[in-house]
Order: C-alpha cells, then structure tokens, then sequence
C-alpha cells in the first residue's frame, strides 16, 4: 500500500532499531566494546555466520530450510584441509570446496525436488549424513600443518585496506544477494516458489530448479564459510559446525523472513546476523557466562518474533 | 429479522472504502445487493457480521443497535455469511469442514461421528447434490465446495442469510436448486441479502435491490418497478450499451489442433481444432472435464495420451513452462490457489509470468515492469490503491483482472480461458469481452471453456459440448441456442 502506517513503518526498521539499542547499551556499559578495533573483529567474526545466513534466507524464502549447513561446512573444509596437505594450490583447494559444497547443496535439493521430501527431513537426513562422513572420512580427528601458504592466511585473517578481508567478502556476498533476489527474474522465482508455489508453476516457473538452486547456493556459502574458520584456525576439526545452522536460521528470523516463506528481505538477515554477533561479543565482553547468554540469545529472537507477528 | 444499516465509513490504511454506505433488510425477503467490482459490497457485509469495524455508522437490528465484535457473534443473533472466497479446509473431509468449531459429541464428549454424518446427509439431500461426506475437500471442483458452504450455512438456523456472490462456480442446475431452497427459506421468514454480478439470477430471484457506487449508498428499488438498464445505471453512472461486443477478426488458418487426448477416467479421446483469431467455447456442466483437459495442454496434468499440435507441428507440453514456450497462455478458473499469489503485490503478480518479457540476461529492468504493470492495471481497471497493494485485498472481480493480465502480456498465440469472467462485473465484463476480441484480432486463438451459458452463446464462433469426459458435439454460433447445448451438455441427442 503507498501510505504505510507509522506502526507498520518501525517494524519494518524493527530489527535495526534493536540493533542500535543493542549497540548503545553495551557500549555504555562497555568502554572496551566501543573501539574500532572491536567492531572490526565482531564484523570478521559474524561473517561466518553471515555467509550461512545469506544461503539461509533464499532457502526460507522457497518455504524450506536447510538444517545440513553446519555439517557441509565441516565435511567440504576436511577435503580442503586434505587437498592443501595433499599438495594441491590453495586457491585450487579453494575453489574445489566450494564446489563440493554446491554439490552436497544439491543432494539436498533433490532430495526435496525428486525425492518429494519435507526439507526439514531431507536437510536432516543429508545433516546426520554429512557430518558421519566427516568424522570417517578425518577419523575423528583434526587435519593440521597445512603449511603457511599466504593466500590461505589471507582469507581468514588478512586485511585490505584496514579492513579484514572476510568482512570485505561479506559485504560483498550482501550486495549480490540483494542484487539476486530483489533485482533478477531468479529472485522473483525465489519468492514466488515460497509465495504459492501452484500458481507460480501455472505461470511458466519451474519451481523445481529454483528450489534445487537455493540448496545449491546454501551449501556453497557454508563452504565459503568454512574456508575462513580453515584459514582462522589453521586446522579441519570434525566437529566444526556444529549447531551452525541455529545462529543463521535465527538471524533469518530476526531479519523479519516469513518461515513459511515468500515474504522477507536480504538486508532484514544482514541485521539479524549483526545482531546475533552483536550479542555473541557483547556479552563475552560482558563477562556473562556461555549459560547465560543462550538465555538471553533465545530471549532477543522471541521478541523480535513475537514484534513480526503482527506484520 | 429486520436490519437498518446506515451511514457506514471505512477506510484501509487511510484509504476510504466505505462512504455513507448502507442498505434495509426487510423480514422476509430477497434483497439483492449490488455494485461493480471493488464498490464495497463484501466489506459492508464483513462490517455487518463484525468481521471488520467500523469507522461510522449505525447496524440497528429489530430496533437495537448492535455491534457484534465477530462472526460467532452474528451467527449466534442469526446471521449467516457465506463469504465469496471459499473458506474451506482442503485437506479435511466435508463433513469434518461442515462441523468445524461445532462438532457434535455424546454426553460423554467423545465427536458423535454417527450424528455428523446424518446431519451432513440431511442438509447435502436437501440441496440435492451428490457429495460423499467423506470426501476430502481437495478432490471436490470449486463448485462442489461452495455447494458444501451453503450447506454449512444452512446447518444453522439463520433468521438472514447473507449469500456473496454463491452461484459464480455453480451449474444451472445447481443455481436452480440453490434458487429453490432460497425460496422456501423465505417462505419461512428468513431475510436473504443476496450479491450477484448475474442480473437475470437478481431478476429471477430478489424483491429489491439496493445499490452501491465506490462504497456509497446510491438507491434502493422494488424489482417489480425497475428493469436491467435502470440498475446498470445506476451502478455504473451511465448506459452500457450492447453486452457482447461485435468481433471483427478474421478467422485464419488452424494454428492449435488436438488429438485424441485421453487421461484414462478422466477425459477420452478429445479431438478438435482453434483457427486463428476464432473463440472456441467450451460449454459443459460443472465437473464434465474441461478444466482437466486444459490443464492436460498446458502440461500441468500428467500422464495423458494423445497429441498437440501447434502450426501443424507436434508439441510435448511437459509442464507450463514448456506450454508457454510453445506459445499458450491459460487462465485459471480457480483464484486464490491457482491463480494468484495472495500475498504478493499486484505488480508481482502480473509480472511472475512475463519475466522473459522485463528482463535481459536474468535482470529485471525496472522501467519495463513498471511500464507492464501500470498498462495492465489501466487496461484492465483494475480498482486499487497501488500497485503495490497486495491481492489478497483486492476485491473478488478485481483480482480476477489482475490473473488476466498477467496473461494477456505473455504474447500467447492461443489463449486458454476457464471461467474468465468468475465474478467480474457487468462493465468489467464487457471490457474483457473486448480485450478477448482485440486477441482476436491480433490472430490470437482463443479457447474460452465457461459455465454460463448466455456468455459461451455471445463470444464464441463455435461451441465444442463436453460431457462426462468426452465430446458430445460441435455447434456452429448461428445454429446455437440455450436449448441444443444443454442437451448435449446432459448427454443427450439432437435430432
Ligand atoms: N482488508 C483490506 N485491506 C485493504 N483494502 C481492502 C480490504 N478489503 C477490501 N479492500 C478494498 O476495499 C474495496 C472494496 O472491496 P469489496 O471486496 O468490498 O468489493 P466488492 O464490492 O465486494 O467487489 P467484488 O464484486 O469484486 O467482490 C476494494 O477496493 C478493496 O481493494
Ligand atoms: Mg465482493
């Protein structure tokens, strides 16, 4: 509607508004919280998620979920780790993983275009899966020494600019999935798909190919993600990943994404992972203990849900 | 039961809907409530049975002004709705949609599943339709659904039954039957609001009329004292004219021909042809078929023998992207699941089926789809705030012009209509009347499959009879008439 009520209007900047608040109480109470050099590492540190989260909300917005991101994190950052061991050019490494991840994003999205299945249960199935596979695939143990090659330190850890480099790819990874769903026919397919899925069928779009390629992207920004936790650590670790999916499916959520889907917004999942890294750090810095920041996390997604409700 | 509703405002998000709207229920009788598309009708219906507030006005009900505060309410004064969007569960049977929220139970509060069923035999026979009460909901047509709406209504003992827009997926017969039992509720005192967009149904059926124009109250008038043209005025603010445009296309060279296309149970061995620039009707009683078999060429039902051809040339129709490709276009007959994205705008809604047409290299160009969307809102009047608005809201007719041009921008060159004009209004009626022409012309063959038979006898050039599943004849425009296609459409012969 062209006049939007005032009320309709805040919840719209509802999660940006809680993000501000957040930010200036625990800079008030925190003098350590508010250095730049602070927010630069909560900016690097919430890529991780953020790269998930991205893959997450186009996969929300099909109606489904994908709860295997942790575990393709883990399982394409082992064969990463083994390729660099085994010799192999990081970049190549890289790019390898990455496609690998595209790849275990697909058996996912078959199992819910041809299999028929609920994606909560395909993505559970290819979750335990995965994760099984890593553990035989490293024994159930980490793969370290992978030399010090600059490019694979770069990505975790290097600076352009002043800048951490995976904050630069975040920024970046934004602005193309802004420019995907909001300004590309495939992002109006995304929608539609989650919107009503018959009537868009009726309309030309096969549903089938969007959903599978919205697996596809989430399981390659799980691996892209997991390239920089490799680079950050210097180590595979089997249990890396664990419960990933929580801290992106959450920020979908609190950036405003409908979970039924067809309704949400790219920048409303930027905020929600700002926030999730906002309270991750503050709270650490805080002092509060690990117990009770789950406490207080699951307390700030409640009301933010609660406050979408009524959209 | 006596109703006075008068001087009703409403506004949506600062939009006025409602202006001084109202109208009088006598005890006792058909009131026919009428307007274009989008005038307020359903709204002040909602606003009556406390579904919406109000901003202004007074309900005054047997003397005592009354506010219900929701549907429960009303329905406990006695006031039925059946609303014009079906409110069913699809995934529940009739019976459990008929005695949701009032179940009936033993002494011990177990459901008295025995009670339901005759119960829901009871008011099915009373409509005299043949619906399993088993049956899910989803493997009923449209029109036997809303059948199990009226039902539902007359489950409860309404003083006033308010009726939206009943019998736009109903069958003659079944308006017939649903005529009678209006009727003989009235006999019985029941005050009947009654809104159609089929002004011989308000002729045949109603003692008054009362009219609405952009949410206000126009007129109210004895049917006995007025005739069909008065009303339209009224409606509308000015003559209409001729119905049923005149078509000058010429008809060309057969460009979409079927054979022998057969889904074993459903439809068998259908064969017929479309000329370019040629309307071919499609008549038939409710449940004969035809929307399955155009959804079996528009590849979206599956399996199906037989073959499509397009110029001459063999077609596989494997799914709707591919019927597009090919160059077909279809209409839905239903809305809110096949149709529309109810919770997307309207520009959206028109532009999900020309993305090729907006986008280069799988960019959408903003200009072209704004250009796109504003053509088809003004085209098609379509009655909102914004193109922005999303469609849920838009009022039953106009989003049935939203489902429209969203096809009629794909540049088809055969155009499959089911029901396209479901719900549309008399003036709205004859602009897509004359949308379907200038198709027409444009070489366009179009397949136009509807249930209202005065509309199938004035558009089209020839009218193909289905029953049960199979072709039972061919009418040329001159030699058709009512009489002709209904026999064939109930089986019979012409002699
Ligand atoms: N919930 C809503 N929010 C915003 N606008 C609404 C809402 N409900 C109705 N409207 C608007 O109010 C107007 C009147 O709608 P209404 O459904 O009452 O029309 P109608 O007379 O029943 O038309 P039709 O014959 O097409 O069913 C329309 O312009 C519609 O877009
Ligand atoms: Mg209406």
């Amino acid at each position: 509607m062209k006049s939007k009520t005032v009320s309709s209007r805040i919840q719209d900047f509802g999660a940006l508004i809680a993000l501000v608040l957040l930010v200036a109480v625990i800079g008030i109470i925190s003098p350590e919280f508010r250095t730049v050099g602070n927010f630069l590492s909560l900016l690097r540190q919430s890529s991780i998620n953020g790269f998930i989260a991205f893959g997450m909300t186009c996969v929300i917005l099909t109606g489904g979920i994908d709860l295997s991101v942790g575990s393709v994190l883990a399982l394409t950052t082992a064969f990463c780790a083994a390729f660099i061991k085994g010799g192999m050019p990081v970049g190549l490494a890289f790019i390898l993983a990455i496609l690998i991840g595209i790849g275990f994003g697909c058996i996912s999205g078959l199992l819910v275009t041809k299999g028929r299945l609920q994606p909560f249960i395909a993505t559970l199935v290819t979750m335990t899966v995965f994760r099984g596979l890593t553990m035989i695939f490293m024994d159930g143990k980490p793969i370290s020494n992978l030399g010090d090659s600059f490019a694979l330190k770069f990505m975790g850890k290097g600076n352009l600019f002043g800048i951490p480099f995976p904050v630069i790819l975040f920024i970046l990874a934004f602005l193309i999935f802004i420019f995907l769903l909001e300004k590309t026919v495939f992002g109006r397919r995304v929608y539609a798909a989650g919107s009503n899925p018959v009537s868009a069928k009726l309309a030309g779009v096969n549903i089938d190919l969007t959903k599978l390629t919205v697996y596809a992207i989430s399981g390659g920004m799980a691996a892209l993600s997991g390239l920089i936790l490799l680079s950050r650590l210097g180590s595979a670790q089997p249990t890396l990943g664990t419960s990933y999916e929580m801290d992106a499916i959450a920020s979908v959520a609190l950036g405003g994404t409908s979970m039924s889907g067809g309704r949400g917004r790219v920048w409303g999942t930027f905020v929600g992972v700002l926030i999730i890294a906002v309270l991750n750090n503050g709270l650490n810095i805080l002092g509060v203990s690990s117990y009770y920041q789950d406490v207080v996390k699951g307390i700030v997604i409640l009301i933010a849900v609660l406050s979408d409700r009524n959209r | 039961m006596q109703i006075e509703v008068r001087g009703i405002n409403k506004s949506f998000g600062g939009n006025p809907v409602l202006k001084n709207a109202g109208f009088v229920l006598d005890s006792g009788e058909i009131h026919a409530l009428m307007g274009e598309n989008g005038a307020g009708k359903s709204t002040l219906m909602k606003i009556l049975t406390g579904e919406y507030t109000r901003d202004a006005g007074t309900v005054v009900v047997d003397g005592q002004e009354v506010t219900y505060r929701n549907v429960q309410e009303a329905e406990k004064a006695g006031i039925v709705f059946i609303h014009q969007e079906l409110n069913v569960l699809f995934d529940l049977t009739v019976e459990e949609n008929m005695f949701l929220g009032k179940e009936l139970t033993t002494r011990f509060g177990i459901c008295d599943k025995g009670a339901m069923r005759k119960e829901c035999r009871r008011v099915l026979d009373l409509l005299g339709v043949e619906i399993n009460p088993a049956e899910r909901m989803n493997r009923l047509s449209v029109g036997q659904q809303q059948m199990v709406e009226i039902a539902k209504a007359l489950m409860v003992d309404a003083k006033v039954l308010i009726m939206d827009e009943p019998t736009s997926a109903l069958t003659q017969k079944e308006t017939e039957i649903l005529f009678e039992v209006t009727r003989s509720l009235k006999a019985r005192g029941v005050s009947v609001v009654y809104i159609s967009h089929r002004m011989e149904e308000i002729f045949e059926l109603c003692d008054r009329i009362t009219v609405l124009r952009d949410g206000e109250y126009i007129g109210t008038k004895k049917i006995s004292e007025t005739n069909m043209n008065e009303v339209v005025k009224m409606m509308i603010g000015r003559e209409i004219g001729e119905r049923y445009p005149e078509r000058k296309a010429k008809i060309g060279d057969v460009v979409f021909e079927v054979k022998n296309l057969t889904c074993p149970g459903v439809f068998e061995n259908i064969s017929f042809q479309v000329r370019a620039g040629q309307v071919l009707g499609f008549a038939g009683l409710m449940g004969a078929g035809r929307t399955e078999i155009m959804e079996a060429i528009f590849g979206y039902r599956k399996p199906v023998t037989g073959q499509i051809l397009i110029d001459g040339r063999e077609v596989h129709n494997s799914s709707p992207e591919a019927a597009m490709k090919n160059g077909i276009g279809f209409i839905t007959e239903d809305r809110k699941v096949q149709g529309l994205m109810l919770d997307q705008s309207i520009a959206k809604n028109i532009s999900i089926a020309n993305l090729g047409k907006i986008s280069k290299h799988g960019v959408l160009g903003k200009e072209a789809e704004d250009r796109l969307v504003k053509q088809g809102i003004k085209e098609l009047s379509i009655k909102c705030f914004s193109e922005r608005q999303h469609t849920v809201n838009l009022s039953g007719g106009n989003q049935q012009k939203v489902i429209f041009a969203k096809w009629i921008y794909t540049d088809p060159k055969i155009l499959i209509l089911d029901e396209p004009t479901r719900g549309v209004d008399i003036g709205a009626k004859k602009e897509i009347y004359s949308i379907i022409n200038d198709l027409a012309s444009k070489g366009v063959a179009v397949i136009m499959v509807s249930s209202e038979l005065p509309e199938v006898l004035g558009m089209a050039d020839q009218i193909v009879v289905v029953h049960e599943g199979t072709i039972t004849g061919f009418v040329d425009r001159k030699e058709a008439n009512q009489e002709n296609v209904m026999i064939l459409a109930t089986g019979g012969k012409i002699k």
